[in-house]
């Protein structure tokens, strides 16, 4: 099994040898091994890209998808953009409120899931769109969350 | 996916598994890609300037015309680069998403004939972090064609993921994003075809522009033009979505009405409700009322009539809704994604979706209307990208079409239509209709 680095040094060669561009690529391997981007998980992959971890810090803090404190063993976002809403996008989130009994933005007691409101994923025909662990389901239901909920922490 | 010509984006995919190789092939696949090579790159060029077919990423600029900005390796030594812009983001747009995951095959044929036009063997797909699905079907198809050597020739495909930010659709975003930096806009010139990925002339093209090529090249660029309004020619694929019985993708000519594909092909609003309006591009096109039914799906024809065709989302808001609340949804939503870099945008679309809120509350002074409209002119045109614009523009226009609507919340200090308003869920029961021994201070 090749490590963090390998990897890292996989993503590298397929830009040119000047460019930053494997940085994006690299911060995404280091939060699939490790959930996220702790301080030395940053220090991790700047030393494998020869960059400082401030750069790297600051790449990480602008996008949504990178985490820079620590979530659940899943990710439940819920679309509740305008094409999601008006089909009930917020009661689906709050099946899930209930069902995991935190908040969006928080992560259930036990550690399980961490629960978010995201903006539009691009599955807007398919509403409510619910992305777990990235990976979309479609035309999801308040009524359908209780399982997916059971699905995810094991019926406790 | 219906239609009542036969698709040329997404032709094939109900008959067949596309994402194979073996079908696709089968389906006549990739013998385009033989066809451009067997011509030099400005044959190909030539091609496309006679289809004048129209970019798909919601700008409509002439494919051809923007191939042959690339400068010839006389003009700039090489290497040059295609960039395809998959950062799909604008909320009702989900073209690209079926494409990418139906058609990947035809995607990256066009991808390689694209190349060969602009003469580069190096291909970059930014496509947006959320796309995993569609990122792993294209990364699937490339994978099929590692033993087919001939196909790919000596060009590389590298699929680059976003990690969530709107901003990134945005073209000189994206390649700052690419480029390993955070996805901020820059001011023009340079332009990606004299310094873009790499600092190198790169050409960026939408998928659905990409996945066009090889019909055009098999039918000839005559035949594929034909099938559209005189100014627009060809298919489109349309995403609709909203209060809609169908909602989903459909791939019309653009000679055809909005009453044909909200009526025809996706079944009309539900529930024997009525059509309030209509969103006819994504959430940054301004809103239109019921009329739009009569209008073309065409860039000119929206245009014409105040909107836009964008990203080509259609969005349908039945009469349940209220519009303080979509205005103020459409707000937030931008002001979540602005990136921060120039002081209108950053500040502006704050400043609108906190308004907003106050007038759906029933809490705003009824000066605060205009001052809505005021801010949006401060915002519009003020910056080095257009995510502020796409945020005044449906504000505005919501505002201007539906003015009574915000004087009534004004007025009434509550929101009239939050007993039926669909969005209601997002905006729970204004402070001052609670009784009042609820409110706690703040």
């Amino acid at each position: 099994m090749s490590t963090l680095y390998d990897l890292i040094q996989a993503e590298r060669a397929k830009y040119p040898e000047d460019s930053e561009s494997a940085v994006l690529p690299a911060l995404r391997l280091a939060q699939e091994e490790h959930g996220w981007l702790s301080p030395d998980v940053l220090r991790e992959v700047a030393d494998a890209l020869d960059v400082t971890p401030a750069f790297c810090k600051s790449i990480a803090s602008f996008y949504d998808q990178l985490h820079l404190a620590p979530t659940g063993e899943h990710l439940v976002e819920v679309c509740t953009n305008v094409s999601c809403a008006v089909v009930g996008a917020q009661q689906v989130l709050e099946a899930f409120e209930s069902g995991l009994g935190c908040h969006a933005g928080e992560t259930s007691a036990d550690g399980k899931v961490t629960l978010r409101a995201v903006e539009c994923l691009g599955g807007c025909g398919w509403a409510t769109i619910v992305a777990i662990d990235d990976h979309y389901r479609t035309h999801v239901n308040a009524d359908d969350v209780p399982a997916i909920v059971e699905e995810l922490t094991g019926g406790q | 996916m219906a239609s009542s010509v036969e698709p040329i984006v997404l032709g094939g995919a109900d008959d067949r598994d596309l994402t194979k190789l073996t079908d696709y092939e089968a389906a006549g696949g990739y013998a385009a890609l033989a066809k451009a090579r067997a011509m030099t790159p400005e044959a190909v060029t030539e091609e496309l300037l006679t289809s004048e077919l129209r970019g798909r990423g919601g700008a409509f600029f002439a494919t051809g015309r923007k191939w042959s900005f690339v400068p010839s390796k006389d003009q700039i030594p090489k290497p040059h680069y295609l960039v395809v812009n998959a950062d799909e983001s604008e909320p009702g747009s989900f073209k690209d998403n079926e494409i990418l995951s139906r058609v990947p095959h035809r995607f990256i044929e066009g991808c390689l004939i694209t190349a060969h036009a602009i003469d580069s063997k190096h291909v970059f797909v930014y496509i947006r972090g959320e796309y995993s699905g569609p990122y792993e079907i294209l990364v699937g198809a490339l994978e099929q064609l590692r033993s087919r050597r001939e196909i790919l020739g000596d060009v590389t495909i590298v699929v680059h993921r976003g990690a969530g930010a709107y901003i990134c659709g945005e073209e000189t975003a994206l390649l700052a994003s690419l480029n390993g930096f955070r996805g901020q806009p820059s001011a023009k010139p340079p332009f990606p075809a004299v310094s873009g990925a790499f600092e190198r002339p790169t050409l960026l093209n939408n998928v659905e522009t990409i996945a066009t090529i090889p019909a055009i090249l098999r039918r000839g660029p005559e035949d594929y033009k034909a099938l559209g309004t005189e100014q627009s020619g060809g298919t489109h694929v349309m995403s609709i979505s909203g209060h809609i019985l169908r909602p989903g993708n459909y791939e019309m000519p653009m000679s055809r009405t909005m009453r044909h594909l909200i009526e025809d092909l996706a079944g009309g609003v539900p529930g024997g409700r009525a059509l309030k309006a209509v969103i006819p591009g994504g959430a940054s096109s301004p809103i239109l009322g019921p009329e739009a039914l009569d209008i073309l799906c065409a860039p000119e024809a929206l245009a014409a009539a105040g909107s836009m065709a964008g990203s080509a989302g259609v969005m349908v808001i039945d009469d349940t809704t209220c519009i303080v609340q979509l205005a103020l949804r459409t707000a937030a939503f931008y002001a979540h994604e602005s990136c921060g870099k120039c002081t209108p945008c950053r500040e502006g679309t704050r400043w609108i979706t906190d308004t907003l809120q106050r007038i759906e509350e029933g809490i705003a002074a009824p000066a605060e209307i205009d001052l809505v409209l005021e801010i949006c002119d401060n915002v519009e045109g003020k910056c080095l990208c257009p995510l502020g614009d796409a945020c005044a523009m449906p504000v505005r226009s919501m505002i201007k079409r539906f003015r009574e609507e915000f004087d009534q919340h004004v007025e009434l200090g509550y929101c009239p239509l939050h007993e039926t308003s669909s969005l209601s869920s997002l905006y729970p029961q204004p402070r001052s209709l609670l009784p009042l021994a609820t409110v706690s201070p703040s």
